[in-house]
């Protein structure tokens, strides 16, 4: 059997025959996954088409009414136009301000690349609500922006930075970019520097190795770190709403005091089933753009 | 020569204005935390350890903080041991609906935790378990699970198959060389898995403020109910005492697993 041959077979260490012993070794992780993923979807969507009364999970009937409600109300569309555009104004800010991080820590020798690498991420180990609590601290009236200003006498008032769309795009931003840094890092990987001397070699300036080389090879990685960011952002909530000190509506806040004050739960499943379809259309779109990136 | 310095100077500043943006609350967070009065004002005027104190004793964050190390911990416990079970059948079986059954197992990172959230809150109220410790493990467990998944196949994918071959051949039953082979090779992912699930529950704001009431009140939501009214530097001391828990826990994986290696 020549070398090939054997490479192009299934691993040798891979049986076929332990039917019973796999069941047996997915069966706690599929069960848990049933439980605490599929049941709830199943659930939000029945509840969706029903007309039980707030706070209640049983009884109704099936009906279109909470999305009829949604869809002929105003507000929603509202709702749904500010979701977007902050999404859109983050994952364009995120973006481009991860991607020069990213490309730093990708080709980088120095021996500090591995603290810098988890400096950059490790932000996303610390809680979204101390992150928020952080740029509370940053922008709001007594805060270090407006104090350091008053106290050098630069300004006589605070500036409103806090309690409105801009406060929750800057804190939006800060908190989304590392996970928009690690898509980029790992899209990265393709990158060799034996492709850029090589490239220096036939005579290509430093420009031309940029654009013909690394950025369209970091092409896929920014647009997955788009994506992310993009995603995480039409659901974020606690930003928004701490951010935002009630003047920000979007789908996410709405869709918590529906759930957790109003109690309208007909209508908190309806909303998020409307963003599970926004959601799929972004990951619609996102494939589309891969695909045309890796022709 | 001179303007291909400058190039360097100026992206070198570059990288360090982002670094700076990116920290930029962590920081301040820490310098607000020693600060003497009991309101929020910069820049400090006198620095104590006041604020620290006020948390100690400040009886809802205490309680808070407990509740979050026991979900926390039961979390990492059964996501882990799901997870790895998982990982080995995906890694080392070939069976006819491994795709599907690995798909299964990311979904729940795409969806999205406000929409998870509004689900498990509508399957536990039918089940009567809103604000129990039942309740939020359950909503923790399937959000982790993925990310033990990860890790642990990443350990798993690198070993050295022939070693586990090696074993078999001299006569090891498949559970002895997974026990004396396979677990110790694999071990740092598996201990990194455990760290970020614990992590992953310990911080999760967004299902838990769905879920939780007072009665099993999870620190993140202790902390979110706080910020709605008040934003003193007490806050701030919590946080720095939490960012201190993720650091720890960070080197814990920086060196289990490396983190250049969970990067690439």
């Amino acid at each position: 059997m020549s070398v090939a041959a054997i490479a192009d077979q299934a691993p040798p260490h891979i049986s076929r025959s332990d039917r019973p012993l796999v069941a047996l070794l997915l069966l706690p992780g599929l069960a848990a996954i049933a439980v605490t993923f599929l049941l709830p979807l199943l659930w939000l969507v029945r509840i969706s088409f029903s007309d039980a009364a707030p706070g209640i999970v049983t009884g109704g009937s099936g009906t279109l009414v909470n999305y009829v409600k949604i869809v002929t109300d105003p507000f929603y569309w509202r709702i749904a136009w500010n979701t977007i555009l902050l999404a859109a104004v983050v994952c364009v800010l995120a973006t481009t301000i991860s991607y020069p991080v990213a490309l730093f820590l990708a080709r980088t020798n120095s021996r500090w690349r591995g603290v810098l690498a988890a400096l950059a991420i490790a932000p996303l180990l610390t809680s979204t609500v101390v992150r928020t609590y952080g740029w509370m601290v940053i922008l709001s009236d007594q805060g270090v922006i407006n104090g350091s200003l008053l106290w050098l006498g630069i300004i006589d008032a605070p500036f409103r930075l806090a309690n409105n769309f801009t406060a929750a795009v800057i804190a939006l931003t800060e908190i989304l970019m590392p996970y928009a840094i690690l898509a980029m890092l790992s899209g990265l990987g393709r990158l060799n520097s034996e492709l850029e001397g090589a490239a220096a070699l036939l005579g290509a300036n430093r420009w031309k190795i940029f654009s013909r080389i690394i950025l369209p090879l970091s092409l896929p990685g920014i647009a997955t770190g788009a994506l992310l960011v993009f995603v995480l952002c039409i659901s974020s909530f606690v930003t928004p709403r701490l951010m935002g000190g009630g003047r920000v509506f979007v789908f996410g806040t709405e869709i918590y005091s529906d759930a957790t004050a109003t109690l309208d739960w007909t209508r908190a499943a309806a909303l998020s089933i409307l963003l599970l379809v926004l959601f799929s259309c972004v990951i619609f779109i996102y494939q589309r753009i891969m695909k045309s990136i890796e022709l | 020569m001179h303007s291909h310095f400058l190039t360097r100077a100026s992206w070198g500043f570059l990288i360090f204005l982002i670094y700076l943006f990116l920290l930029a609350p962590i920081i301040v967070v820490v310098i607000i935390s020693f600060d003497t009065r009991p309101y929020l004002a910069f820049p400090p005027e006198h620095l104590s350890l006041r604020s620290y104190a006020l948390v100690l004793q400040n009886a809802t964050f205490v309680h808070s903080f407990g509740v979050s190390l026991a979900v926390g911990m039961v979390v990492a416990a059964l996501a882990l041991i799901a997870g790895t079970l998982a990982s080995l059948a995906l890694v080392r079986h070939q069976f006819r609906l491994r795709n599907a059954a690995a798909f299964t197992f990311i979904t729940p990172l795409l969806v999205p935790h406000i929409v998870l959230a509004v689900g498990v809150l509508l399957a536990l109220a039918t089940l009567d378990l809103i604000d129990t410790y039942t309740g939020i493990i359950v909503a923790h467990v399937g959000i982790t699970i993925p990310y033990v998944i990860r890790t642990v196949s990443m350990s798993l994918e690198a070993v050295d198959i022939r070693v586990e071959e090696a074993a078999r051949v001299h006569g090891a039953t498949s559970l002895t060389t997974f026990r004396r082979i396979t677990l110790p090779l694999i071990l740092p992912g598996v201990i990194s898995g455990a760290v970020v699930a614990f992590l992953i529950s310990f911080d999760e704001a967004v299902i838990s403020l769905f879920i939780v009431n007072t009665h099993v009140r999870t620190l993140p939501v202790a902390i979110f109910n706080y910020l709605e009214f008040k934003t003193d530097p007490q806050v701030a001391a919590l946080s720095v005492i939490l960012i201190l828990i993720s650091l720890i826990l960070v080197v814990v994986i920086e060196r289990a697993i490396g983190l250049r290696r969970v990067l690439r």
